[in-house]
């Protein structure tokens, strides 16, 4: 009997959401680890029962919390995860340089084979990894000391790394996307990195097609077709065929291309999901209604999913780690909102159910298939 | 021994309900106190006071019988009552929004 569990990550705790394949009857668990800061949790690909979190607050900074049994359980690990030699500077808000300070863990990437490997994307930007199950990190520097480093500069959310691409077709093959310095791979395991920003414009810049300073929000891919990324940038909707070598616009009929999360649907590689935002200026959905659009088509030509999803006087965000797919058939698209509505659809799109309308802020919504 | 109150979240963090009483060698300072506390409760570290550097974390403050001592040298001794076990070395997490 198949089985999906969400693990959702809030301002103030995390949660756990569980239903059969049929995704029409959700359980609630939690919070857990309440009134903290929970930027993400997620599965190992390789043992559905190992789990990992980050976990933070202002006060006491960050934990990494550890489940070996499905989330029955849980056990702080290690949580030094300091900069490689020194640490240096890059770009502060108003151009001068600041020095390279650690804040949180933004996102965790659990290898796609081993369990006790994970990779932490974490503010201020650079990647980490452990091979002991998040006891020890060791940062992978050859990112942050790529020769730009120094003039990446913050988004308004942070100096983040936000996005951990793993390639299931070679897993030294790894993307990882920065706000505001734009995507970045590596072909050789995490030793060296290379900007991937070719065809970003980014008309907030003083050279709009720079290598360097693009305000990159997400990068999602479907694992059967590992080189074709879709991009949520800043502004523009975005595609890559070559693994990033270079980018299309593919907006189209988007109300508004500026917006946080994008996701592509678990068995139709060239269906993609975005949830568009008024602007830069204004986080809320164009006309107060809350729209998925789906592409069938790889983008350009988008249509709004609106059954279930409320169409008036509807405010809410959707930030970037907070929309994910399932791998059922048909497949499954979920997505939280700061308002603390989760949202699922058993059939990719077409119709929508709230599971629960008044958690804390989403931060993080992460689907994990249980077959 | 020495009693050392913890706040909220580091209590649940620590899987402690109450105080927590921990043995320092000698006159007990902030730094000495706060290495027993990590050495006893490695999930601690970090959590108060920065890795490496030892840095107090910006929203932490020390008390010792009614008096905020967060400022004194981290290896100025603590009061013979908190030394003694009759008043408690507290960790506060200072007042904020969110």
């Amino acid at each position: 009997m198949s089985e999906v569990r969400l693990l959702v990550g809030t301002r103030k705790g995390a949660f756990v959401l569980t239903s059969d394949g049929k995704r029409d009857d959700w359980s609630v668990e939690g919070p857990l680890f309440a009134g903290w800061e929970m930027y993400h949790l997620k599965a190992s690909p390789a043992d559905p029962n190992r789990m990992y979190a980050s976990q933070s607050t202002g006060w006491h900074g960050q934990v990494v919390q550890r489940s070996d049994d499905g989330g029955k359980t849980w056990e702080p690990v290690g949580n030094e995860l300091t900069y490689d030699g020194v640490p240096g500077t890059h770009q502060w808000y108003d151009g001068t340089q600041h020095p390279w300070e650690f804040a949180r863990i933004w996102h965790l990437e659990p290898s796609l084979d081993d369990p006790d490997t994970v990779y932490a994307g974490v503010e201020d930007a650079a990647l980490f990894r452990s091979t002991d199950g998040g006891q020890h990190w060791q940062e992978l520097s050859g990112l942050r000391g790529h020769e730009s480093g120094e003039n990446w500069q913050p988004g308004a959310g942070g100096l983040c790394l936000h996005t951990i691409l793993i390639n299931p077709d070679d897993p030294n093959r790894i993307v990882v996307a920065i706000s505001a310095a734009g995507a970045f791979r590596t072909d050789d395991g995490g030793e060296t990195w290379r900007p991937i920003n070719k065809g970003l414009r980014s008309r907030e810049l003083p050279d709009e097609e720079r290598e360097v300073g693009h305000c990159v929000h997400r990068i999602a891919m479907n694992p059967s077709r590992p080189d074709t990324l879709f991009m949520q940038k800043h502004w523009h909707v975005m595609r890559s065929d070559d693994a990033g070598d270079s980018w299309q616009k593919v907006s189209g009929n988007l109300p508004s291309d500026f917006g946080f999360p994008i996701a592509v649907h678990p068995h139709e590689p060239e269906t993609v999901y975005v949830v568009p935002i008024e602007s830069d200026s204004e986080h809320v959905p164009p006309e107060g209604k809350l729209r998925v659009y789906r592409s069938r088509s790889g983008g350009n030509e988008w249509e709004a999913l609106t059954n279930g999803l409320p169409q008036e006087h509807c405010y809410v965000n959707v930030l970037r780690d907070a929309m994910d797919v399932d791998d059922l058939d048909p497949g499954g698209v979920y997505f939280g909102t700061t308002g603390g509505q989760v949202y699922a659809s058993p059939d990719g799109g077409d119709t929508w159910t709230a599971i629960v309308h008044d958690l804390p802020s989403v931060l993080s919504v992460e689907a994990q298939t249980l077959q | 021994m020495i009693r050392v109150v913890l706040p909220t979240h580091l209590r649940t963090l620590a899987g402690v309900d109450g105080e927590v009483a921990l043995d320092v060698d000698g006159h007990p300072t902030q730094r000495t106190v706060l290495d027993a506390l990590e050495a006893s409760y490695p999930t601690l570290r970090g959590t108060i006071r920065d890795h490496g550097t030892a840095k107090r974390r910006d929203f932490i403050r020390f008390f010792a019988c009614g008096q905020d001592v967060t400022l004194e040298s981290p290896d100025h001794p603590l009061p013979e009552q908190v030394a003694s076990g009759n008043e408690p070395f507290r960790v506060i997490a200072a007042m904020a929004g969110g």
